[in-house]
């Protein structure tokens, strides 16, 4: 198997230009927004609002302003599908429609889904949705077709200041290690590597530099798995079957107990 | 902040809604069926029947139900034979694939045992039916056949549990309410369609008594869940939050056991009444699980 690719995302030096998202759309050819209309978000300057099924890169934009407006930053993120090492869609998916690829990104047949939409729910982070052209569900490839001969995602392409980079994990992991350590030599002690290493879902092959909490991007602090409810639930709903049983059976020993009863008293004493 | 407010809606809606309601009804039914069945009173025989038709009805309807509502309906064998090769599909972690095949496994069972209450009420004329009846296989049957039913009920609550969705994914305890509500629905069901169907009233009974044991479970398990929810509880503080209390709580639990305890209140009436507050209370329950996440 190829060595694990995938994104780091330095989302200190996003422009917010969204070269990203139009690349995508090309590459995949993937419909306009309500057929092109050109409508305005009221959210910053995001004009996709999310990732769905006809959005697999999303720009963030979150503006942080003091009240008198002379202290502020622009925090801005291009959003995509994790392509987690422990994937939660790839567990549920009932088609076996999600695999993972040689490249330890995580693809959804379109030919295999028939939309159930298990995958929708599964995902922590609601990166999937269904596209309605194709009425299956469909999110960031990360570009396999591109991989697979040689080239590098649309995206991480197109970017002009490298904020989405695109290469073998364990480089890339190092690359963002030494740039947030640079961070915090500068004074910005708020970088981290969201995702970076394995304690988040065994490591998100699509990991992120960010400067701020989890939530302020959107982003939940301690995503998990869907199966670590199987267990627990299945063992609760065995008790309560056993339980609901046993209780069936006591009903009609105490049926045939009383009918005897009655019978018995019917005859009279002996 | 619970992480699961930061996912995706699956819009599992109605069309889910109705196949939780009535699968429930019909594994519920089974089981019951099948536990008549293994009993083994003549006076039983046409409610077991009963079971096994509502069984086998319900959960064709079912697999209809879950067809129609997946955006690839021609696909949906997806589920069951991997579509690139051939083999069976099947991942024993994944509730949607475990439940797929439990419905297609339940619905044979079902047809066979709907088949041979034909036999028995000599609708039908093959002999060999009746051999499902006695012995060995009647029994493998009706065990296999209401293990399986249970499964159908219950499943449905474990495959909410597994996902990230707010509500589904902060509680464990959604299977085994689903299970008690389609066991008390059935039991509710079968009471109500027993009327036409001339079923003894010995068998009404029983019913109506494990009905009530049922709902006790039942609201022992929602209370629990709420608690179980934490701070999450409070997606209910609002419209479903009132429909719960009100339309499944007071309606379809407290109002039948109050009916049960208290007969003379309906007087005649006062069993199927109290049939009918379970069946609206046990749609509710669901419309409430399913839509109040589907709105977060």
């Amino acid at each position: 198997m190829a060595e694990p690719m995938g994104f780091y995302t330095d989302t200190t030096v996003c422009i917010g230009c969204k070269a990203c998202e139009v690349a995508c759309k090309e590459w995949n050819q993937l419909p306009a927004t309500h057929g092109g209309e050109n409508t305005l978000s009221g959210d910053s300057y995001d004009n996709t609002r999310r990732l769905d099924g006809i959005h697999w890169r999303h720009v963030k934009f979150i503006e942080q302003f003091s009240e008198d407006r002379s202290q502020g930053r622009w925090l801005m993120m291009s959003d995509v599908c994790k392509h987690c090492v422990r994937a939660g869609c790839l567990e549920v998916c009932p088609t076996g429609a999600i695999i993972r690829t040689e490249f330890d990104t995580v693809v959804i047949q379109s030919d295999v889904c028939n939309g159930c939409r298990a995958c929708i729910a599964a995902c922590p982070f609601g990166v999937i949705e269904v596209n309605p052209v194709s009425n299956t569900a469909q999110k960031c490839t990360l570009c396999y077709d591109r991989l697979q001969v040689g080239l590098e995602p649309a995206c991480s392409k197109a970017c002009p200041t490298d904020s989405i980079q695109f290469g073998p994990i364990s480089e890339l992991r190092e690359r963002a290690q030494r740039r947030a350590q640079q961070l915090h030599g500068q004074g910005e002690t708020r970088a981290y590597l969201y995702g970076a290493d394995e304690n988040m879902l065994g490591g998100l092959n699509s990991f992120y530099l960010l400067v701020d909490k989890p939530e302020v991007y959107g982003l939940p602090s301690n995503p998990q798995l869907p199966t670590r409810h199987l267990v627990w639930s299945s063992v609760f709903s065995a008790v309560g079957a056993a339980v609901l049983g046993l209780f069936g059976l006591l009903g009609l020993r105490k049926r045939r107990m009383d009918a005897l009863a009655a019978q018995g008293e019917a005859k009279g004493p002996a | 902040m619970s992480d699961t407010f930061f996912t995706k809606a699956p819009h599992w809606e109605w069309l889910i809604i109705l196949y939780f309601f009535i699968g429930g009804i019909a594994g519920g039914s089974y089981f019951l069926a099948a536990l008549l069945d293994l009993w083994d009173e003549p006076e039983d025989r046409p409610v077991a029947r009963l079971g096994y038709y509502v069984a086998f009805v319900g959960i064709v309807l079912s697999g209809l139900l879950l067809t129609v509502d997946l955006n690839r309906p021609e696909r949906f064998w997806h589920m069951l034979i991997m579509s690139e090769h051939g083999w069976p599909m099947f991942k024993y972690w994944s509730p949607m694939s475990v439940g797929s095949w439990a419905v297609l496994v339940f619905c044979a069972f079902a047809f066979l045992s709907a088949l041979s209450a034909l036999e028995e009420e000599g609708r039908v004329r093959w002999p060999l039916l009746g051999t499902l009846r006695r012995g060995v296989p009647g029994v493998l049957l009706a065990v296999l056949g209401g293990l399986c039913g249970f499964f159908v009920a219950g499943y449905t609550g474990v495959l909410l549990s597994v996902t990230n969705r707010p509500i589904w994914a902060d509680t464990n305890l959604l299977g085994v309410l689903f299970l008690l509500s389609g066991a008390s629905t059935a039991a509710a069901a079968l009471i109500l369609l027993g009327r036409w169907r001339g079923v003894g009233a010995a068998a009404v009974q029983w019913l109506s008594w494990l009905d009530s044991r049922a709902l006790v479970l039942e609201l022992v398990v929602l209370i629990a869940l709420v608690v179980s929810l934490g701070s999450v509880a409070r997606v209910w503080l609002n419209a479903w939050g009132i429909l719960l209390v009100i339309g499944v709580v007071l309606t379809g639990i407290l109002l039948p056991l109050t009916l049960h305890a208290r007969p003379h209140w309906l007087g005649n009436l006062s069993v199927p009444a109290g049939a009918a507050l379970v069946l609206i209370g046990g749609f509710l329950l669901r419309v409430v699980v399913v839509l109040s996440a589907q709105g977060v």
